[in-house]
Parts: structure tokens; C-alpha cells; sequence
């Protein structure tokens, strides 16, 4: 079963196209790359995919099932520009809090858990408000997979982060790709992205400009897909 | 000339002919009513834009929920245009119950239940194109607009409810008496309303026009900044 | 089942929040006591006056004062782009929507049972003699107020001028229930139980919080997600 198929989504804001028929599959363990210009209508398309917003036009399944049914949310876990934790509650109170609306088991011991992981257990009880970015990074982090996502959304994860905060993600997504989840992030162009990922998608001012495996050439020039497949 | 235009113009021609007759037929044929004297003309203006005016809302909360389920923004602009026009005519209805209440009672205004009525709707309503104004682009402004048009909508029976028991707990002047209306005079009301009735729907399909013309402007503005 | 959960998770969140950061509830309580204290020099308090106006008095200062906790029912999201996790959640809009107005129901009748005292003190009123009709009354009308201004607050969380907006467009919608509330309130603060042409009222919040919640409930996902 694919994990994502995006089906001929078109996003018209009033009558202007931000989205033109995009079409596009991610299969179960691929890292798909969704590359683009500024303005080409990535963050839009992350949107759609996050359920934050419906398509005009086409439908999006995951898992076989039409993204816009609520309960497919439970598979997904996004990491978007803002970091989505709440300054006024401490780090184990807003883990607990995801861990509940997501229905896990046992929130509290999940949420532990995963404070470990994130090396931020020394500071369970510290309200976020008083924490580094680095440290509400990681915890963003934490929120984002706590729930064991089957599909990972990340919307340019590896912008503003610090390299405790890299290095921690990059080894999670391994993890998780390792383990046959799915992932999905928006990036521009930079290495610690195409490193990890198995295929890409460029979007070229709401059009789809080309899908396929990510190459070596790719990786050791970053602009090439722009010069091939179409600039912006 | 387009076809919308072509009935635009026959619309507004037909309904200036039919208001022409009727205000001749009311200053020279309709007899001065006894006690409320010439001004009571006015009645025929006052109540078919009443009627107008909530058709018009009507029309909005019905615009809003088809725009919600087939998201066609021409139901949107429907639904902005339709709203205004009835504002408008809630306005002629405030306007001519408040020189009425002026000349009859002396005073500009009573609280009246069914003038008081209008005015909450009239806030309702205003508060809509508020709301249209604070919402920068098309699809959301639409989509919350045609939410409130489904919640004021849903108000509008609890405010005719409300004030009416309101009022008969605290009794006001009450502007146009409740007797009913010999025939001549409700044939002159209903008659005189659809002369508005088709003012009303030449403003609404002027609107409309202007509102797609916009929307194609600032599509078209958008499209030029993205390159 | 879930839903009852996931809400309850949300409304505890909110309450959390706001007992930790006291931001909407003390701009709330001190913004109820200074009408209550504004309105004793707009006329001479003598306990005629007073028993007509009381009703009216008190809830123009609840309906005031509410619109601060309500407009920050929403926008306490806005940080951290946290309502846009929350929206990309399985929690279902219906919960996030009643969960949040548990939480404003809450706060707003705390801050009703505070201004109830403070006000006979101001006014010399007794007001609790019959005091289980009154607290019907608040429940009901509050839970009017509550569910009108959580929906008008998720509608206007995106908009540059919200804290104008909010107040502005819900008030006209809120007419019925603060009539009815008014009203009500009046005659039990002045002595008398309700009777008679006064039932009416009650049917009316009855219908007016039936009515709206499920509109509300029915409506929310739309506002939420574009």
C-alpha cells in the first residue's frame, strides 16, 4: 500500500493556482525530498498533507485512505516552521498533552520516554517558556514522533536548527527509515536533507517539475535539478 | 451587450416605469388615511423594504451554505452582493420608520419591536461586511463569511423573538398600528414591492459584477507578483 | 470514549495554561469590578433604581469582562504555531471546539460567582434570595455567551484586529441570550421567583444554547481548516 498519494491536487486561493495538478506517490521506506523555489508552493502542498488545509481540486490518501478522515492524522507526525510546544507548560506536561490527543497508552511513561531520548529528562519540570532554542527544538522533535508515526511531514526541518538538534533528528529519521516509516520533507536543497533522502519532487511554481530517485549528481550539486528540470 | 446587462437594463426600466404609477397612484388616487394623514404614504416604502431586506438575508444564509458545499466563489460574491443590497434596504426601512416616528410621535425614535428588530440585524449584517473587510484573502474570506451567514442568519428568529416578548413586558409606542389594511392599501403594498424587488436585483447583479471583476484583478495581480 | 477524553484533555490544557499565566482572568475579574464600580456613578445607586437595573448592570459587566478570557480561548494558540499541531491532531474539531469551551465556561462562571458578591457589597443588594434560579440562569446564559464567543473567537484568531473584531461581531448574536439573561436575573435579585410570562425567557436560553451549540459544533471544522 502506498504511504502517501497525492491525486491531482489543485489549491486555487480566490482564482489564483497556488497548486496545478499535482501527482505523486511515496512508497513505505522511501525519504522523498519536496524541493523548490521560494514562493513554488511547498509550504502550501505540506499544508495539504498536514491536514491543515483541503485541496480545492483532487484528493490525498494515505495509507489507502483519504487524508481529509480525521483518524489517519494518528500516522502522522509533522514538524512545521513553528515548533507547535507550549511556552507556558513544562516539557513532560506538553508531551503528556500530544501523547493524550493522540491517544496513546500510558502518557505519562511515553512521554518519559522520549524526554530521554531527546536528552532533555534533566529538565522535565522546567517550563518551556525558560528553555534554549535548541532545547525547544529537541522537544519539538520529541512531540513530532512520540507517537511512532508511520509518515513523517517535515516542513525545512533542518533550517534554524542547532547541530545538537541536527544530529538528533538525522539520527532519528535513520531510525525511522530503518524501521520502514515513511518520510516526507521540504527542504531547500541543503545536504543534511538530500543526504537522507531516496527520492525527490520539485515543484515549480505550482506545477510538478519532476519526480524520481534522488541522484548522485544531486547530492554533490544542489542546483542541478533546477538547471534540468525547469528554473524558476 | 452581454446578456446579464441586457436584463440589468429592462429590469431597471420596467421597475422605474412601475414606481412611476405608483407613487402617481398614491399622491393623487389612494385617499389620505384618517388619522395618519399624507405621510402614511411612507407605509409603502417602510414595509416592502422590510420584506426586501430579509428576503435579501435569506438569500445570503442560502448563498453561504451552497458556496460552503460546492465552493464555487460565485456564490460568494452572490452571497457579498445580496447582503449589501439588503442592508441597503434595511436602511430605507430605519430611515423611513424614523421620519415617520418623527412626524407622527415627534420623536426620532421609539423602540419600536419591529424597528429595534431591524436595527440588530442591521448590526448583524454590517458585522458581516466587517468581517469580509478584516480577512485579506478570497477563499478564507469567503469560507468564514459564509459561516457567519449561517450563524446570523440562525439569530434572526431569537431577535424578533426576544424583543417582541421584550416589549410587551415594557410597552413602547408602537409606529404603524397592528389593524389590518383595507384592500386598496394592501394592494398599493405588495404592488409597490415589486418595483424594489427588481431595483433590488439590478443592484445585486451590479455588484456581482464588480465583485468577479475584482476577484479576476487580484487573481491576475498575484499571478504578476510570483514570477 | 475518545472524544470525551480528548476534549477533557483540552479543556484541562487551557485551564492549566491559564491558572499558570492568570494573563486573561486577571484582566478579566478587574476589568468586571471597575464597570461594576463605573456603573455607581453613572446614577444614584438607591435600591429602587438598583432593582430594575440589576440584571442589565450585571450582565453588560459579565459580557464585558467575558470577551477578554473568550478572545483568549484561541489565540493562546497562536504562538508556536501550536493550533496548527492541534489541528493536524486525530482530535476531532468538535472536541478542540468543546473542549475549549468547557474551559471558558469555567473561567467565565468563576468570575460570575466572584462579581455576584462583590456586587450585592456595592449595591446592597441581596441577591441570593433565590438563589438556585439565579445559578440556573448563569449556567444557562453563561453556556450561551460561552459557545457564541468560542466560535466567533476561532473564526477571528486569524485576523490582524481580533480583540476589536471579536467583541464587535459576536455582541449582536449574543442580543437574545443577554436579553433573556437580563431580564431573568433582574426579577430574581429583586425578590421574586420566576413565573408566569418569565418561563418564556428560560425556553428561550433553553433553545438559544441548543441551537447554537449545535451550529458550533456542526460549523467548526470549516472555520478551522481553509
Amino acid at each position: 500500500m502506498t504511504a502517501l498519494a497525492v491525486e491531482g491536487v489543485w489549491k486555487y486561493y480566490g482564482d489564483y493556482p497556488a497548486l496545478r495538478d499535482i501527482r505523486f506517490a511515496v512508497e513505505p521506506g522511501q525519504c522523498t525530498a519536496l524541493l523548490g523555489r521560494n514562493g513554488a508552493g511547498k509550504t502550501t502542498l505540506i499544508r495539504i498533507l498536514a491536514g491543515l488545509s483541503r485541496p480545492t481540486k483532487g484528493a490525498v490518501k494515505l495509507f489507502g485512505q483519504d487524508a481529509s478522515v480525521r483518524a489517519t492524522r494518528a500516522q502522522v507526525g509533522i514538524i512545521g516552521h513553528g515548533i507547535g510546544i507550549y511556552d507556558e507548560l513544562s516539557a513532560l506536561e506538553n508531551l503528556k498533552l500530544f501523547a493524550g490527543l493522540y491517544a496513546l497508552e500510558s502518557p505519562g511513561r511515553v512521554a518519559e520516554e522520549w524526554l530521554e531520548k531527546t536528552g532533555l529528562a534533566r529538565v522535565k519540570d522546567g517550563l518551556v517558556r525558560e528553555f534554549s532554542r535548541g532545547m525547544r527544538q529537541r522537544l519539538a522533535v520529541a512531540r513530532a514522533f512520540l507517537h511512532n508515526p508511520r509518515l513523517l511531514l517535515l516542513d525545512e526541518p533542518f533550517t534554524a536548527l542547532d547541530d545538537r538538534a541536527i544530529a538528533l533528528l538525522q539520527g532519528l529519521l535513520r531510525d525511522a527509515l530503518r524501521e520502514g516509516r515513511t518520510v516526507l520533507m521540504s527542504t531547500h536543497q541543503l545536504r543534511e536533507a538530500l543526504e537522507l533522502a531516496t527520492h525527490v519532487v520539485l515543484i515549480n511554481r505550482g506545477k510538478l517539475a519532476h519526480t524520481g530517485e534522488r541522484t548522485a549528481e544531486m547530492l554533490a550539486d544542489p542546483g542541478y535539478l533546477y538547471r534540468v528540470h525547469g528554473e524558476a | 451587450m452581454g446578456m446579464r446587462e441586457k436584463v440589468m437594463v429592462v429590469l431597471g426600466a420596467v421597475a422605474a416605469m412601475l414606481l412611476t404609477r405608483n407613487i402617481w397612484v398614491m399622491l393623487t388616487q389612494l385617499p389620505d388615511e384618517a388619522f395618519q394623514g399624507a405621510i402614511f404614504r411612507i407605509i409603502f416604502f417602510h414595509v416592502p423594504a422590510a420584506f426586501t431586506c430579509f428576503l435579501c438575508f435569506f438569500l445570503a444564509l442560502v448563498a453561504g451554505i451552497v458556496y460552503l458545499a460546492k465552493k464555487s466563489l460565485q456564490w460568494d460574491a452572490f452571497a457579498v452582493s445580496v447582503t449589501e443590497v439588503g442592508l441597503a434596504f434595511g436602511a430605507i426601512n430605519l430611515i423611513s420608520g424614523m421620519i415617520w416616528a418623527r412626524i407622527i410621535w415627534g420623536i426620532w425614535w421609539t423602540w419600536d419591536w419591529r424597528l429595534t428588530s431591524m436595527l440588530v440585524c442591521w448590526l448583524l449584517y454590517a458585522g458581516y461586511l466587517v468581517l469580509r473587510r478584516a480577512v485579506e484573502e478570497t477563499t478564507e474570506r469567503a469560507r468564514l463569511g459564509a459561516v457567519m451567514l449561517i450563524l446570523n442568519f440562525s439569530v434572526v428568529p431569537f431577535v424578533f423573538f426576544s424583543i417582541k416578548w421584550f416589549r410587551t413586558q415594557h410597552p413602547q409606542p408602537v409606529l404603524f398600528g397592528e389593524g389590518k389594511m383595507d384592500g386598496i392599501y394592501r394592494e398599493m403594498l405588495y404592488g409597490n414591492w415589486v418595483p424594489l424587488l427588481m431595483i433590488a436585483a439590478v443592484l445585486v447583479l451590479l455588484r456581482m459584477k464588480q465583485e468577479n471583476q475584482q476577484r479576476e484583478i487580484d487573481a491576475l495581480r498575484r499571478a504578476a507578483h510570483s514570477f | 470514549m475518545a472524544f470525551i477524553r480528548q476534549m477533557l484533555t483540552v479543556a484541562a490544557k487551557d485551564l492549566r495554561s491559564e491558572v499558570r499565566t492568570k494573563e486573561a482572568i486577571n484582566a478579566s475579574l478587574s476589568f468586571a469590578l471597575v464597570i461594576l464600580l463605573l456603573f455607581s456613578f453613572a446614577f444614584d445607586p438607591t435600591s429602587e433604581t438598583t432593582r430594575e437595573i440589576a440584571g442589565g448592570l450585571l450582565w453588560l459587566a459579565f459580557a464585558f469582562a467575558g470577551v477578554l478570557v473568550l478572545n483568549r480561548s484561541f489565540a493562546r494558540e497562536l504562538p508556536n504555531d501550536c493550533l496548527d499541531m492541534l489541528n493536524a491532531s486525530p482530535v476531532p474539531g468538535a472536541a478542540l471546539f468543546l473542549g475549549k469551551a468547557l474551559a471558558n465556561y469555567v473561567l467565565l462562571l468563576g468570575i460570575e460567582l466572584v462579581c455576584l458578591p462583590v456586587f450585592g457589597v456595592f449595591y446592597n443588594v441581596t441577591w441570593y434570595r433565590h438563589l438556585g434560579e439565579l445559578v440556573l440562569v448563569l449556567l444557562l446564559a453563561t453556556w450561551g455567551v460561552t459557545v457564541v464567543g468560542t466560535v466567533f473567537s476561532a473564526l477571528t484568531v486569524n485576523l490582524r484586529l481580533r480583540e476589536i473584531m471579536l467583541p464587535m461581531l459576536m455582541y449582536p448574536v449574543l442580543i437574545p441570550c443577554l436579553m433573556a439573561a437580563m431580564r431573568l436575573s433582574t426579577v430574581l435579585i429583586g425578590g421574586e421567583p420566576i413565573t408566569g410570562d418569565d418561563v418564556a425567557w428560560l425556553r428561550l436560553l433553553i433553545g438559544f444554547d441548543i441551537i447554537f451549540t449545535s451550529l458550533a459544533v456542526v460549523l467548526i471544522d470549516t472555520v478551522l481548516i481553509g
